[in-house]
């Protein structure tokens, strides 16, 4: 059974007479990275603050490591790291900003050194120790962020939509260091975001934040495959992501095997073994079951079984479980046109193009996923 | 390293400010470089409580050593008490605090035990603090006299005449310019008791200004105006070198400025200094006192600015009644 | 003219032979009105953080205050410390007036509301989340303020400059409350006026060129340090 490094209990925070979240109960669970999700002012920095004891909840119980923190914040924020999304940085250089934690934590002169180079080297901001901070880029800002929070060295890192004020480009490369850097380390981490597919990159679990109450929470497939409720349900996207295994790769297509079927990909780039295989509903055509099956130039089509139909406005949604769930969305006239009903057979068709595949590096422990059956 | 300094500099500020508040009471007996005037070898006068000493020791053994010594800006500015405080505070062993404020302050000073010895020059006012018990003890220190002084061309043609009070009549049925202190000094209120037995009454005249200023400032304005004024001698001979004004009457017995000293009622008020207040009177009418009052001279003119009277009546040096 | 000519040269006369206590009361200058802008800078610090810091009903009108102090007529402060401090006054047994310290508190009184409008706007000005980003980082209240306070050292130095200006310029309280007491409690503001009253003009102006000196020097050793931290 892994450790709830942190956990909240009941808790309510209040803010001029209005109560703006209340979360029951919720873990963060030792090694794990819990993404968070939901829209703007939903709470999601707020419960971000509980967890790093910056904010006292009104009513409740924050635990570290089973224990209440009551009495102990102090000492239990310096055990943890905190990244924020405006790198704010003192008016002085760059090594110094980065000292600035480790002097607070009466981390000795010699080894504040040693942990401020080699976390600069790592984020490839070393050229800019001595620079003032307030002469460099927003990237490199960031880049001196991320290497202040880490050579915290702490044991829970938290991050509040860190890089949501870059653009595109640098975005997705800071996504991918901060996603080597937390895999070599193995930090238990708490990951707040706006967009999903970090949330889908770098998540393990998800935690979906909704006008102040965490809707849902859970493996980060579970989640995006079966969202709770409609707001949820827009929040993810209501894609099928299921995890799956590359087998093979040639010629810019790659086939991966999910459950007990092969799906293939475009994919370019070197694609990790673990991969988490993503379709939009939209993407998949539904078709009858036929002997003759026509020529297209889809390269996949999976037979399955439809189990469940959704109406949604002028759609409706079709959960078909092919040997993994699957979701596809298609018009109501399509829906009686073909006049499909649950436990019917149909072939689920959609493209090489269609299908996303977001790497997974960090094996999760085999205890955890066997705890919650990813 | 630069905070360092910061800190050092901010720690330094610091311990000296503490250091000045601490020694914000200062008990030390003073000695300021100021050399016994005349004052030689003479025996000292037998004032009461005082042991006769040869050689200066301090008697003070308990209760404070300070004296609040409540006098005027013009006996400050003459600098009389610059040659006899030291003195004093030497052979007593007393801190005295002269504060110099208008004659008005002064007393009212004495009047709320906020002094704890006065040594004025309005003998009408004074009397105020005898009745209601606030000052004891008043004694006849010195004199001097007080001049009208004038430009040179004397529009009022008032030089030479024997009576103050028919100069001023003249001054103002001539409407010439005249600068007042008008501020409730000693200068000022016998200027006011002037006015008042000529039965005429200057105020919100044109040529009638009022500076509300010490003696010093308003002997400026009245050179710059060519006005007429009342001012004391002594300060008339410490500025005259920067005057253009000239003296035109003098010598009318009414025109005696008349220093006493009193002691504030250590009964009436609990912080007051009562032995220090009495040591102080009696030096001022002491032989030693005395006989450096008659000796100090203006430093231009040579002239002795005061006369010692102590051990005389009031009525013997000239004035109607004790409070004038 | 002539007089500003002869002030000059009494100046540099006055200065070659220490007459008149120059020093000592040049001094006695610095250290009082010294005194009072460290205590202003240790009130002013702690009242304008904790309105700076703190969201509380009052807030606002507390700044009102603190704006009007700033503008308090420095006589009329004068005047009320005088009437505490006087033997007839409530403080009266605490011997306080005609002394170095009194003159101190009153100059505090009225260098501290400068200093603390300053102090306030500075800290107010700061992004509220860098607090928070301090405390993630560990820092406890107190350091906290530490690093706040050097991050917003170039206001700071302005609300030291400006305290010390209005402390060191001060003539009608400290007067009252000093008594301008010669080798005790005259500083140069109180001795001009002195030498004003006497007539002697050359000395005022003599004492005058000097005490412009002084805080010219001690501005331009803030304003040195102030620019080179812009840098």
């Amino acid at each position: 059974m892994d450790k709830a490094k942190l956990s909240i209990h009941d808790i309510t925070v209040r803010r001029r007479e209005t109560d703006i979240l209340r979360v029951p109960h919720l873990e963060v669970l030792e090694g794990e990275v819990l993404a968070v999700i939901g829209p703007n002012g939903a709470g999601k920095t707020t419960l971000l603050q509980v967890l790093a004891l910056l904010e006292k909840p009104a009513k409740g119980e924050v635990r570290f490591e089973e224990q209440p923190v009551r009495g102990r914040e102090l000492k239990l924020r310096r055990r943890m790291a905190v990244m924020m999304q405006d790198p704010l940085l003192l008016r002085r250089s760059v090594a110094e900003n980065v000292a600035t934690g480790l002097r607070l934590r009466g981390v000795p002169k010699s080894e504040r050194r040693q942990r401020v180079r080699r976390w600069l080297e790592r984020f490839d901001v070393a050229h800019l120790a001595e620079r003032s901070a307030r002469k460099i880029s927003g990237g490199e800002a960031h880049r001196v962020s991320l290497a202040r929070a880490f050579a915290l060295e702490p044991e829970v890192l938290l991050l509040d939509e860190p890089f949501s004020a870059l653009d595109q480009p640098t975005r997705e490369s800071l996504v991918e260091e901060l996603a080597a850097a937390l895999s070599e380390t193995g930090l238990t981490t708490v990951f707040v975001t706006h967009d999903r597919n970090e949330a889908l990159r770098l998540g393990h679990r998800v935690a979906v934040v909704v006008g102040g109450e965490l809707r849902q929470v859970g493996p980060t497939a579970e989640v995006f495959a079966a969202p709770v409720d409609g707001e949820v349900a827009s929040l993810v996207g209501a894609e099928t992501v299921v995890p799956g295994r590359r087998i093979a790769a040639r010629e810019g297509l790659v086939s991966v095997e999910v459950g007990s079927q092969v799906i293939e990909a475009v994919a370019n780039g070197v694609i990790s073994e673990d991969v988490l295989v993503v379709l939009r509903p939209e993407d998949i055509t539904l078709t009858i079951v036929e002997d003759r099956s026509p020529a297209s130039s889809a390269r996949n089509r999976l037979r399955g079984t439809i189990v469940r139909i959704t109406p949604v406005g002028h759609q409706a949604r079709v959960a078909v479980d092919c040997g993994f769930p699957l979701i596809a969305v298609i018009t109501k006239q399509s829906l009686e046109d073909l006049g499909l009903q649950p436990g019917q057979e149909i072939t689920a068709t959609f493209k090489a193009h269609a299908v996303h595949l977001i790497p997974r590096e960090r094996a999760v422990p085999t205890e955890q996923a066997a705890g919650r059956g990813l | 390293m630069k905070r360092v300094f910061w800190l050092v500099a901010l720690l330094v500020t610091l311990v000296a400010a503490l250091g000045l508040v601490a020694c914000g009471d200062d008990n030390e007996s003073k000695e300021t470089a100021t050399p016994e005037a005349a004052a030689t070898a003479t025996p000292q006068a037998a004032v009461t409580g005082t042991p006769q000493a040869a050689t200066s020791t301090p008697v003070v053994r308990s209760g404070p050593k300070d004296v609040i010594l409540a006098t005027t800006t013009s006996t400050q500015d003459s600098g009389l008490l610059d040659i006899l405080v030291p003195v004093f505070e030497k052979d007593s062993g007393y801190n005295v605090k002269v504060i110099a404020v208008g004659s008005g302050q002064a007393l009212a000073m004495g009047q709320r035990g906020d002094a704890d010895v006065l040594l004025v020059h309005a003998p009408g006012s004074e009397k105020a603090l005898i009745d209601d018990g606030s000052a004891i003890n008043r004694r006849l220190v010195m004199h001097n006299d007080f001049i009208i002084l004038g430009p040179e061309k004397d529009p009022a043609g008032i030089k030479g005449m024997t009576s103050a009070v028919d100069s001023l009549k003249k001054v103002f049925d001539t409407g010439s310019s005249f600068i007042s202190r008008g501020d409730d000094s000693g200068t000022d209120k016998l200027e006011k008791s002037l006015w008042k037995k000529a039965e005429l009454d200057p105020k919100g005249k044109s040529w009638y200004e009022e500076s509300g200023q010490g003696m010093g400032a308003t002997l400026q304005i009245a050179n710059q105006r060519d006005a007429y004024i009342i001012c004391d001698r002594a300060t008339y001979l410490a500025q005259s070198d920067n005057l253009d004004l000239v003296v035109l009457v003098e010598g009318d017995p009414i025109l005696l400025n008349v220093y006493s000293v009193m002691q504030v009622n250590p009964d009436k008020f609990d912080l007051v200094n009562g032995p220090g207040g009495k040591a102080f009177a009696d030096f001022m009418v002491s032989d030693k006192g005395q006989q450096m009052i008659g000796a100090y001279v203006d430093k231009k003119s040579g002239k002795p600015l005061f006369t010692p009277d102590a051990g005389k009546t009031y009525e013997e040096i000239g004035m109607k009644t004790p409070f004038g | 003219m002539d007089l500003i000519w002869d002030g000059l040269r009494e100046a540099v006369r006055i200065i070659r032979t220490g007459d008149y206590a120059i020093w000592e009361i040049t001094l006695r200058s610095l250290l009082i009105s010294g005194s009072a802008v460290v205590i202003s800078l240790v009130l002013g610090i702690a009242v304008g953080a904790a309105i700076a810091f703190n969201e509380f009903r009052g807030r606002n009108l507390v700044f009102s205050l603190v704006n009007t102090g700033m503008g308090l007529p420095p006589v009329v402060v004068g005047l009320l410390v005088a009437i505490f401090l006087w033997r007839s006054g409530p403080l009266g047994h605490l011997r306080l007036i005609y002394t170095p310290a009194a003159m101190v508190v009153a100059q505090t009184i009225i260098a501290a509301p400068i200093v603390t409008g300053f102090t306030a706007a500075a800290l107010r000005n700061l992004d509220p989340r860098l607090r928070t980003q301090l405390y993630a980082l560990g820092a406890s209240r107190l350091q906290m303020l530490w690093i706040v306070l050097w991050e917003t050292k170039l206001p700071l130095l302005a609300a030291v400059m400006a305290g010390f200006g209005g402390a060191i310029s001060e003539v009608g309280a400290s007067a009252m409350v000093g008594g301008n007491l010669a080798g005790d409690t005259r500083v140069l503001t109180t001795a001009v006026f002195l030498e004003v009253n006497r007539g002697n003009f050359p000395v005022a102006i003599a004492l005058s060129v000097i005490l412009l000196a002084l805080i010219f020097v001690v501005n331009l050793v803030l304003t040195m340090v102030q620019q080179q931290e812009r840098m």
